[in-house]
């Protein structure tokens, strides 16, 4: 079944072409991976699909709604089933580590406070992260640190997609090492489907089941073992310079 | 077999307990659930047996709730049963289940122990006292050092200064000054009309004019508008860390940043007052003509013959002081905010306040110092 449908989107920025008529589909349980150089509009097309940026030419559907024609109601609906990790984070300044995860549910549900702490000190843990920094401010955390606190307060509403990006960027190997295993197992056992954009070789190799390169066209669509023997030249030397 | 709604309780034997989770226990029925299992004010000794296998939907919510339920009673006390397709997710958050344990303390220290509060805010304003020093020192330090190396000024950049914070703000101070001018004057004519004395309107616009209101409007003026935009600024710069790849690059922020806005104000407060003076006395000028019948060329020429140039050179030279604490404040906040969005909109706040303030109490001084030499 596919959770997001992409079909002939085209973006242009003035007189850039970022996008040229491309389409594509994720399938559910997947981890579908979105690659390509900088400025290939990786995030331009991800935001495209969570509805931050506006879509110029083509239609995206997820959950099979136009993203483009959603009902106040609908885009309510829609929003709660899908979470959206930001490369920095974007944890809410004025709010703890702890306010942070939690906020989501808070909101959302009418748990009590002292079950919402202990849900959030439980997704901090799952996240790797020590009990310590709970009441601490998004300003006084590394930023390695702030991408995890961003990646438990997403986990908190148990959203069926999750899109991440770059999820690994900034973190040392052994806790990338532990996303890119909580990233399998949140689609093994939670059945989530996730969409990461990525340059991490690591993640590109052991987590991602198919993946779409970008170069304004989609360039390759398929999984790393297809990637690996393809002829085309930039697809090998993009997915082996990055050793170097 | 008591039902509870999604749970159903039965006993076993004397001090044994099955409990069977049914139906759904998500995010939104959870509270439902919760309070009909505490009206039971359970003993926490008694032996539960938990069976999930009648459970439709469980999620993350209730997983972590059941747990912290699970852990308050002994270990050996619960058995749980038929876990089937919530075996993997029960044991995940069961592993990574943890509590605040640190939070009494924290809260019991912060409570008892006042005295470390008075010490880290006193331990705050000397800290920021030495700050502002090192801030005055390095600036008089870098203003000597400009003065001898001369092509270290940044023309271009005060020049944009100049026109940001002075050009630009011609209309409003004009405005400002103006209608300060017609209302003095306004206030003015009753009184003086009562005994006569039309003409003494003259002294009494240009002098409060070109000594006081004139500096001071368009020092607030300006401390509102100038002083915040260096402080967001300057802060904006540090949060996205330009000040410290300045400093790795060796441009002293204080020749790049500061001194311009410096010597912006400097230049530009002058000549604004000097357009304040006209504009608020042309205001003044208009309401004694169409008040008090005194035309523009009487009052003109009595300004010439009345009223000494040393009013306005005070006026002039009180202003090139409001300019100098305007810049420093604005930028030196601007320098203190910290790594997080809501610092840039505090200490522009503070910038504010601060530089007003400042402007005030140094006219209040200055007030003191002339009327004390005499002049």
């Amino acid at each position: 079944m596919e959770i997001v449908k992409v079909k002939n989107l085209s973006t242009t920025f003035g007189k850039n072409v970022v996008h040229d008529n491309i389409s594509f589909n994720i399938n559910k349980k997947e981890i579908f991976g979105i690659l390509g150089g900088s400025g290939s509009g990786k995030s331009v097309l991800v935001k495209q699909i969570v509805m931050l940026n506006t879509i110029q030419k083509g239609t995206i559907k997820i959950f099979n709604k136009d993203v483009s024609n959603l009902s106040l109601e609908q885009s309510h609906f829609v929003k709660k089933e899908f979470s959206y990790l930001f490369q920095f984070g974007a944890l809410f300044s004025f709010l703890t580590v702890i306010e942070n995860i939690s906020v989501l549910l808070k909101e959302y549900t009418e748990l009590s406070d002292d079950l919402l702490e202990k849900i959030a000190y439980t997704y901090l843990e799952i996240v790797g992260l020590p009990k310590d920094c709970a009441n601490l401010y998004p300003s006084e955390i590394s930023g390695g640190m702030k991408k995890r606190v961003a990646l438990a307060r997403c986990l908190a509403l148990e959203p069926k997609v999750l899109f991440l990006d770059e999820p690994t960027s900034g973190l040392d190997p052994s806790s990338t090492q532990m996303i890119n295993e909580l990233i399998l197992y949140l689609r093994d056992v939670l059945n989530m489907t996730i969409v990461i954009i990525t340059h991490d070789l690591d993640t590109i190799k052991t987590v991602l089941d198919r993946f779409i390169i970008l170069k304004k066209d989609i360039i390759f669509n398929g999984n790393i073992a297809e990637a690996m023997n393809s002829d085309n030249e930039f697809i090998k030397d993009f997915l082996t310079n990055k050793k170097a | 077999m008591k039902s509870y709604g999604n749970f159903k309780f039965n006993q076993i034997s004397e001090d044994t307990f099955e409990m069977l989770l049914l139906g759904s226990w998500t995010k939104d029925t959870l509270n439902k659930n919760i309070e009909e299992l505490e009206k039971l004010k359970l003993s926490y000794t008694l032996k539960v047996n938990i069976d999930f296998s009648a459970l439709k939907e469980c999620d993350g919510a209730a997983f972590i709730y059941l747990i912290s339920f699970i852990k308050k009673f002994p270990n050996e006390n619960i058995v749980i049963k038929n876990l089937n397709i919530y075996e993997t997710r029960f044991r995940f958050y069961e592993k990574n289940y943890q509590e605040n344990n640190l939070k009494e303390e924290i809260r019991t220290t912060v409570l008892k122990d006042i005295s470390k509060s008075i010490n880290k805010v006193t331990h705050e304003y000397y800290f920021s006292f030495v700050n502002f020093t090192q801030f005055l020192g390095k600036i008089f330090f870098f203003f000597i050092y400009s003065l001898f190396h001369p092509k270290k000024i940044r023309l271009k950049a005060m020049f944009k200064y100049i026109e940001t914070s002075a050009i630009n703000a011609l209309f409003i101070v004009g405005t400002a000054s103006f209608l300060v001018g017609i209302v003095i004057a306004y206030q003015g004519a009753v009184q003086l009309e009562k005994f006569g004395a039309n003409i003494f309107i003259v002294e009494m616009i240009s002098i409060t004019m070109l000594r006081e209101i004139a500096p001071l409007v368009t020092a607030i003026v300006i401390a509102g508008r100038s002083a915040s935009a260096f402080t967001a600024e300057i802060g904006a710069m540090k949060i996205t860390d330009e000040i410290d790849a300045m400093r790795t690059m060796d441009f002293e922020p204080t020749l790049f940043l500061t001194l311009p806005r410096i010597f912006a104000l400097i230049i530009s407060l002058p000549l604004l007052v000097f357009f304040a003076d006209i504009i608020g006395i042309m205001g003044g000028m208009l309401i004694a003509y169409t008040d008090l019948n005194v035309s523009f060329w009487d009052f003109i020429q009595r300004m010439q013959t009345e009223v000494p140039l040393k009013h306005f050179l005070i006026g002039i030279f009180k202003a090139l002081f409001f300019g100098i604490a305007i810049a420093i404040i604005g930028c030196y906040r601007g320098f203190q905010v910290q790594n997080n969005t809501t610092s840039i909109g505090q200490y522009t706040t503070l910038s504010v306040v601060n530089a007003i303030f400042a402007v005030i109490a140094l006219n209040a001084v200055f007030s003191v110092i002339f009327t004390q030499i005499g002049i």
